[in-house]
């Protein structure tokens, strides 16, 4: 057993085959990033970490912590320290930024066996977090992403991510769409967390975010698959050459 | 490709989590004294004498009877039921006591015991003064009014409205049936013929009611009709806000709820009317449940006036109710926000009507509607602008949540303007709790059915903030208990 692997995977959505024989190791302490170019099945081996009951799995195993999580649902992956920072975050009209952090913080103390955060130790905690990445209270009190620009719902991925402090985080392209500012509070996110016990899976297009964020081991996919890996240099090369020469050579 | 152990069915997910066992079902054993069964000028002359009423009342209630005979049972309504027997209907039950009750200590023990359970605590209220007076109507009498005293201090009048009969009669007939005439509609005439007690309020001149009024209503006895009558007097610069809560038993048969709400609105007065509705539903087949049709109309008479209905329905098998303002003083507001949450079988047809009468009247109206299970629902409105209402505008918005893929929503809004100076606004909205909503909870930690409430919660939020604060806690309380699975009652 491992503290997180895939072994052999296949999996995808309705009969569409989108990952294959997919293998990835992370152990603590470690970063990595995941480059590859559209449609290369990147989303969906984060749906399918996390268990979004959209994506199925015909073949193969995930491990974390040492147990088998592909039979659990998507709140006890979550409870057990997997996070996912959303592509696309979605909207929820009514329930505001601040109530959508309680009801997430409590649920996964609830996994934890602890008592739900009193009020006031709550609210200190995320005005905290909310200040070191440049969050208004004002935002905090806004309904849950609803007409948030994308630099906005990013900042807010990135702020629930410092607020739940997960074992094992997802980056699913948080870069895209970012200016160099909103960037900045991502990665910031990122540093601040980083610790020997916890790890991050960083999918990405481009280099940039990688700027900012240095990984320990960069994978490039392709269908399905990763078809190499190697340290951070690999990311620069990627960039110079670009896919089709890589992948060749 | 095999799925994963997630990959369940949502639907079937969504449909579990929707049928919730009802939680205030239990009946108490009480002696009761009852008419005996159905309906004729025999059973009104007994319910009549019963509570000694002068003549005029007598009258009034017969007019109304004869009247109901040439009437026929609306249909128009999107909801469908089999036939009422209004023959095989208790028209009158009371819990029998020796004596009306001075204090709570003289209340049947098993009475006080029972609005325990259902959360009306009635001695905690009397202890914890200025929370709120509660007059609470079981079955067909008023059993209770707390906090009379300190009313009586502002010079208000809080009572079952059998008592303003005898203590006030000169109010009880000048505005009895002056909102809603017993020839109004068929349910709404009956009820005038046979209505057994409901709550009276008169609030004076310039006085602000120092805490919230409040009724609940509870039907107890097997076979009985609710009949309930309340009558709610605002006197020019008046304020008052009053709550009214309901729930039934659990039973198999189909106990009919027809009761009357009437409010007059002086010049420069305020009410504030909430309503948190939780008869019992039926089971999640469909059997048994309350058929909930009830006539609420308040008319603003005053220049300024302001009636606001907040009404929160997740209860009765059936739900038909148009709570209405006629805003006949000029610059007079009328406002209704609505939420209705129907699960398994349940069906309701509701909205409310805004007759503009009178100059610059404004009315708003938001109406939310969460259908689940194979339930219908259908939000009915009317907006009409009269000749004479000069600048009158509404705004109207309605949007419906459907969970998962079995229930109906409609939306049936109905605009007349016969002035061309009246602004109408509607705006509405259908959506789905996405797949895509629920795991981005999910991934957060919370289990789905804590997702499904937290989304249906915040989709009833603008509602809900228009309830008194104690209220809407409670509100929020039984959307979620309605959204909740077996597994977790």
């Amino acid at each position: 057993m491992a503290w997180f692997k895939i072994t052999n995977l296949d999996a995808g959505t309705g009969d569409k085959q989108i990952l294959s024989d997919f293998n990835l190791e992370i152990k603590p302490g470690e970063v990595h990033a995941i480059m590859g170019p559209n449609g290369t099945g990147k989303s969906t081996l984060t749906n399918v970490i996390c268990g979004n009951p959209k994506y199925t799995v015909s073949k193969g195993n995930i491990e974390f912590k040492d147990k088998d999580i592909l039979s659990l649902p998507p709140e006890e992956r979550a409870g057990m320290g997997i996070f996912l920072g959303f592509q696309n975050p979605i909207d929820i009209p009514g329930v505001s930024v601040m109530t959508f952090l309680k009801y997430a913080t409590n649920a996964q103390r609830a996994f934890k066996g602890l008592e739900p955060l009193d009020a006031p130790s709550l609210l200190k905690k995320v005005k905290l977090r909310a200040q070191a990445l440049g969050i208004s209270d004002a935002m905090l009190k806004r309904y849950l992403n609803v007409g948030f620009s994308g630099g906005e719902k990013k900042r807010i991925e990135t702020l629930q991510m410092t607020m739940l402090e997960p074992d094992f985080a997802i980056l699913d392209e948080m870069d895209s769409g970012l200016d160099i500012d909103a960037l900045k509070v991502v990665a910031e996110g990122v540093n601040v967390l980083k610790s020997p016990e916890r790890s991050f899976l960083l999918i990405t297009h481009y280099d940039r975010l990688l700027t900012y964020i240095e990984p320990d081991v960069v994978h490039i996919m392709v269908a399905g698959k990763i078809v190499r890996s190697g340290d951070k240099s690999l990311a620069k090369e990627l960039e110079e050459k670009g896919y089709a020469e890589l992948i060749n050579a | 490709m095999s799925e994963t152990a997630n990959a369940k069915d949502i639907e079937k997910q969504l449909e579990e989590l929707t049928q919730s066992p009802y939680k205030y079902g239990f009946s108490v054993d009480m002696e009761s004294e009852s008419a005996p069964i159905g309906i004729n000028e025999n059973i009104i002359r007994f319910i009549s004498a019963k509570k000694n009423e002068p003549e005029w009342l007598l009258e009034f209630r017969l007019k109304a009877y004869r009247h109901w005979l040439t009437m026929k049972e609306p249909h128009w309504a999107k909801v469908s039921y089999p036939p009422i027997d209004y023959q095989d209907i208790y028209y009158y039950s009371a819990p029998k006591t020796k004596n009306a009750p001075k204090s709570l200590d003289e209340v049947d023990p098993e009475l006080l015991k029972m609005y325990d359970r259902l959360g009306v605590p009635l001695r905690e209220r009397e202890a914890l003064a200025g929370v709120a007076a509660v007059d609470a109507v079981l079955d067909s009498v008023s059993v209770t009014t707390t906090f009379k005293e300190k009313l009586a201090k502002e010079g208000i009048i809080f009572c079952s409205i059998s008592e303003a009969v005898q203590n006030h009669p000169d109010l009880v007939k000048k505005y009895l049936g002056s909102v809603v005439p017993y020839t109004d509609n068929f349910f709404a005439c009956l009820n005038s013929a046979a209505f057994s007690d409901g709550s009276f309020v008169y609030i004076p001149k310039g006085v602000r009611s120092p805490m919230e009024l409040s009724t609940y209503f509870r039907i107890n006895a097997m076979r009985t009709g609710q009949f309930e009558r309340t009558l709610i007097i605002a006197d020019e610069d008046s304020y008052v806000s009053y709550l009214e809560g309901c729930t039934a038993p659990q039973r198999d048969e189909n106990q009919l709820h027809a009761a009357i709400v009437e409010i007059v609105v002086m010049d420069r007065a305020e009410v504030k009317y909430s309503t948190v509705q939780n008869w019992y539903p039926g089971d999640k087949d469909g059997n048994g449940g309350i058929y909930n049709f009830v006539t609420k109309r308040g008319l603003c008479a005053g220049e300024k006036a302001k009636l606001s209905w907040t009404q929160v329905e997740t209860g009765s098998a059936i739900t038909w109710k148009y709570p209405s303002c006629i805003l006949k003083g000029d610059n007079s507001v009328g406002e209704f926000y609505s939420v209705a949450l129907t699960a398994n079988h349940q069906q309701a047809d509701t909205g409310t009507k805004m007759i503009h009468v009178g100059k610059n009247t404004s009315s708003t109206i938001i109406a939310k509607s969460i259908s689940a299970g194979k339930s219908l629902s259908a939000y009915r409105g009317l907006v009409k602008m009269s000749k004479n209402a000069e600048n009158a505008q509404n705004f109207s918005r309605c949007d419906n949540l459907l969970i998962g893929n079995e229930c109906k929503a409609y939306t049936i809004p109905v605009m007349e303007s016969f002035n061309k100076t009246a602004r109408i606004g509607h705006e509405a909205t259908t959506s789905k709790i996405s797949e895509e909503q629920l795991f981005y909870c999910q991934q957060r930690g919370l289990s789905s059915e804590a997702a499904i409430s937290l989304i249906v919660n915040g989709f009833c939020k603008e509602v809900m903030q228009h309830l008194p604060m104690e209220f809407a806690v409670e509100a929020t309380r039984l959307i979620s208990v309605s959204l909740e699975g077996p597994s977790v009652g």
